[in-house]
């Protein structure tokens, strides 16, 4: 069953429930694009329906919410490391199903890579609910399809946004009290077809080729091409790598934080160890790197339940 | 929640110098570590270091730390009764129950003898846990040389080789690379022999070359990694090869899985 609304009681809707949310969705901020001119579409709070940009695909993922850029994880004063509160209202992201699922990627990293749940992550983490968008005909870049990543069944609330014609369908019934209207058939849908396929390979094939994929000249071409500026893993939405950092404060010395700050493999610098070693130089290799973490080695080790750095001493 | 980015204070007892940039620092600590294992050790507004514990009892723990940046340098300004900061330990350490009643080759260089020191004392302590223990020293020069004084007690109890890629007017011992006095080593039974190797990239390299051709089998050889480490804890990526999250599943490795960490 679903629930019919307009703007105005969707409206209405968003202010109930920014008493106990944050609420983020895709939005454009007029000439902040990276040309002049342009503007850039990426995700911020909302407080009513006409702020949300739902005919451009954004730029940046919704990743920022739970894992900010820079995220401070202690202040010092003196010997003293103090975590930092975080404001007690929810988090509901309006994000389409591909951005949902992005999700469970940085999940498996930060809650279930090594030993322990990173808490920094998982105390945003667990504030989320997922307020998803219907998408049935998608950008023309998109490949959701090819990557299983087209449906998210695990909404809390999903919304079909037709002009003045919103239908939702609430799943998490804590959510009820703030949509009223009237009750509609209605079952979400997704894209079944995008404009471009892309074909993934068999991971069991590439595990019998690995030095065949390794050498291959396709890494050639982004050594002469790409020119690692880490573009590439800013807007991924399953990008998580990052770097710490501490800082005193320059008008107080003896106060500071300890930071965390996103990094990239692509980018200089990322595997510089003492002595002048560094790993990966050609941007060719940070780019296999990165593709074979992304399609290959976090299948194996994440999916496959093959928690292999549990090697017994 | 637990933080698991939150250190404990460790109180410094003492330092002591062993070259002009490496200095040992004796931390009050009951942490019992696997030999191997490493801390991420931090002063609050400066920055946080990935170390391997040098040695430990029930009472301290040692970190022998070289001065060669913005961390280490702070690290080096402190006195005893200072405190640093310290989560951990972190990776996996050497198996040494898998290396009882074997004989056990050590081939260390330069600072790569830190992370293999305890076991080295383990040893010194328990001689009879292991049917020999080999071991082989490498520095750059005389004045880097690390643990003298534990070196000269080493001597009293097992075959020790103390080399330097360069002398001085002074120095009458052997000179040359490691991979240099492998050739002649006597090695009993290479099947039932362990060997560990750590150090630079290239030492490492080419001494783990060096024991295969010395028939020692890929699986009784043992190296540590050292890799660019931020968070110690799988989540960072920085440490990763290929598949491999080096704090995780390292910083040891046997050679068998070592030699496939290639970039
Ligand atoms: C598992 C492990 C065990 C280690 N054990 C010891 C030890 O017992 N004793 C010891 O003296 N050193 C050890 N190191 C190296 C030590 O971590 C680095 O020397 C230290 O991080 C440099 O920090 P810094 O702030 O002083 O230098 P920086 O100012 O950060 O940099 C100086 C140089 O060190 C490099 N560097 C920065 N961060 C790291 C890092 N995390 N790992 C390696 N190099 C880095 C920089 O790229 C630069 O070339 C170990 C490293 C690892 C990964
Ligand atoms: S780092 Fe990424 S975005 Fe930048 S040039 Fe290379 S591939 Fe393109
Ligand atoms: S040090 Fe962060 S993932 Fe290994």
């Amino acid at each position: 069953m679903g629930v019919e609304l307009n703007a105005k009681s969707f409206n209405d809707a968003l202010k109930i429930l920014s008493i106990k949310y944050k609420i983020f969705a895709p939005v454009r901020l007029k000439g902040k694009g990276a040309f002049s001119d342009t503007d850039l579409v990426t995700y911020g709070e909302i407080s009513s329906y006409k702020d949300i940009e739902l005919s451009e695909k954004s730029r940046y993922s919704p990743k920022e919410v739970i894992y900010p850029i820079t995220q401070t994880l202690f202040y010092f004063t003196e010997d003293e490391y103090k975590e930092p509160e975080i404001d007690d209202k929810g988090i509901v992201v309006f994000l389409r199903p591909c951005d949902a699922n992005s999700y469970l990627k940085l999940d498996n990293i930060f809650l279930k890579n090594g030993p322990y749940e990173d808490n920094y992550y998982k105390r945003l983490r667990d504030k989320v609910k997922f307020f998803v968008i219907e998408c049935t005909k998608g950008f023309s870049t998109c490949f959701c399809v090819s990557t299983g990543s087209n449906k998210f069944l695990d909404y809390d609330v999903f919304f079909r946004f037709d002009d003045d014609k919103i239908t939702c369908d609430i799943k998490n019934e804590e959510f009820s009290y703030a949509f009223s209207g009237k009750e509609v058939e209605f079952s979400p849908e997704f894209i079944e077809k995008n404009e471009i396929d892309v074909k993934l390979p068999d991971i069991g094939k590439i595990s019998q080729k690995v030095e065949y994929v390794f050498n291959h000249e396709l890494w050639d071409e982004y050594t002469k091409r790409c020119i690692a500026c880490g573009r590439c893993t800013v807007s991924c939405p399953t990008c998580s790598c990052f770097s710490m950092q501490d800082i005193f404060y320059k008008d107080n010395p003896k106060c500071g934080e300890r930071r965390r700050v996103w990094a990239s493999c692509m980018v200089d610098g990322f595997t510089d160890v003492a002595g002048g070693h560094s790993y990966r130089q050609k941007y060719g290799e940070r780019m296999r790197f990165k593709v074979m973490h992304k399609i290959y080695d976090y299948k194996k080790t994440l999916q496959h339940n093959n928690v292999h750095w549990l090697r017994k001493v | 929640m637990t933080n698991v980015y939150m250190p404990r204070k460790a109180e410094i007892i003492s330092i002591i110098p062993q070259t002009d940039i490496d200095y040992t620092f004796r931390l009050k600590s009951d942490i019992l570590p696997q030999h191997g294992q490493f801390l991420q050790v931090s002063i609050p507004k400066i920055g946080e270091a990935p170390i391997s514990i040098s040695d430990y009892t029930d009472e301290y723990i040692e970190l022998t730390i070289r001065k060669v940046g913005t961390v280490t340098d702070a690290i080096h300004e402190l006195k005893p009764g200072d405190l640093l900061f310290i989560r951990g330990p972190y990776g996996h350490g050497f198996p040494v129950e898998d290396f009882k009643n074997k004989n056990v080759v050590i081939a260390a260089g330069g600072t790569g003898l830190a992370p293999v020191k305890s076991i080295i004392n383990r040893y010194y302590r328990n001689p009879k846990e292991i049917k020999k223990l080999n071991i082989l020293m490498g520095f750059k020069s005389p004045k880097d040389i690390l643990f003298e004084d534990e070196i000269k007690k080493w001597k009293e109890k097992f075959d020790v080789l103390l080399t330097v890629d360069n002398g001085n007017e002074t120095w009458t011992g052997n000179t040359g690379l490691i991979t240099k006095f492998i050739p002649d080593l006597k090695i009993e039974n290479p099947d039932d022999t362990i060997v560990i190797v750590v150090g630079p990239p290239m030492m490492m390299k080419f001494t783990c070359l060096e024991f295969l051709k010395r028939s020692i089998p890929e699986k009784n050889i043992w190296v540590s990694f050292e890799r660019k480490m931020s968070c110690g804890i799988g989540k960072c990526g920085h440490c990763k090869i290929n598949e491999t999250y080096v704090c995780l599943e390292g910083p040891v490795f046997n050679y068998t899985k070592s030699k496939q960490l290639l970039d």
